[in-house]
């Protein structure tokens, strides 16, 4: 029955990984791109570390491990995506839509 | 009660590191609470040069129903852009959004920034001078001003009444 849980999130976690990364070779430019690893992630991530702690859990040691990494990855995403975001806006890379002013 | 405050200027943060760190060596033995608890009484003392000004935590609860909140909104519009990459035939409108913000707190807007970042359909991009709009990219956009009010009701006014600010 465990292993079953394990599976359903093991397999919504990596369909959403997934997703991701047709979104990524699917949308049309840089910024929109972005969206992927910000996203995805948080919840292909969450998914899989559901699992992962269902697992250990379930081999009679507590693991609580994956609560930090959903902390430091909710922590660290926002950063990286807002520099990733912040230099292309710089740069004056390319975009589907009208770029706003840099000084903004 | 001053020197309580003087010792641990930042117990929230103390009680943070305390955790994290038995976190992280996945155990409660009482060694490593002992040595957990000194971590998290020398970092804040360590580093409190590099402390901006204290920002008090008004709210306790209504924070746990916003980290909760936050939660539900990731799963639910991961899903939906899930929908949006999948639909091949959807042409998506992407756009940039000029935020004005309420909170002009630099921590509190970090709070708002990182949770629009960890909404899927928005990215923080940059916020400008003196701290009044945010400049946001959005994957696709039916009604910038719609949008604006949503994040307005349901990130913003929760942050602004956490923080007192």
């Amino acid at each position: 029955m465990i292993d079953i849980i394990i599976s359903i999130f093991l397999i919504i976690g990596a369909g959403f990984a997934l997703v991701g990364s047709i979104g990524l070779i699917r949308l049309p430019d840089f910024y929109t791109r972005l969206h992927g690893p910000t996203k995805a992630t948080t919840l292909g991530l969450g998914a899989l570390l559901i699992a992962s702690m269902i697992y250990f859990s379930s081999r009679g040691e507590t693991s609580l491990h994956e609560l930090l990494v959903t902390m430091f990855l909710f922590m660290t995403a926002p950063v990286s995506a807002h520099l990733l975001a912040k230099a292309a806006l710089h740069l004056r890379v390319r975009s589907e839509v009208k770029l706003p002013r840099c000084d903004e | 009660m001053k020197l309580l405050k003087r010792l641990v200027p930042h117990p929230i943060f103390s009680l943070v590191l305390l955790v994290v760190w038995l976190l992280l060596n996945n155990t409660l033995s009482a060694g490593h609470i002992l040595l957990g608890s000194l971590i998290a009484l020398i970092l804040p003392w360590a580093t409190a040069g590099f402390w901006a000004e204290q920002l008090h935590l008004h709210k306790p609860g209504l924070a746990m129903r916003f980290l909760l909140l936050v939660l539900w909104d990731i799963t639910v519009a991961n899903i939906q852009v899930a929908k949006l990459i999948l639909n091949p035939r959807r042409k998506l409108r992407p756009a940039f959004i000029h935020y004005p913000l309420e909170i002009n707190n630099d921590f509190a807007i970090t709070v708002l920034a990182a949770t629009i970042s960890l909404t899927p359909g928005t990215v923080s991009i940059d916020v400008n001078g003196d701290h009044s709009v945010l400049l946001l990219h959005s994957l696709d956009v039916d009604d910038e001003d719609a949008l604006i009010a949503e994040i307005k009701a349901r990130y913003e006014a929760p942050i602004k009444e956490i923080f007192g600010c």
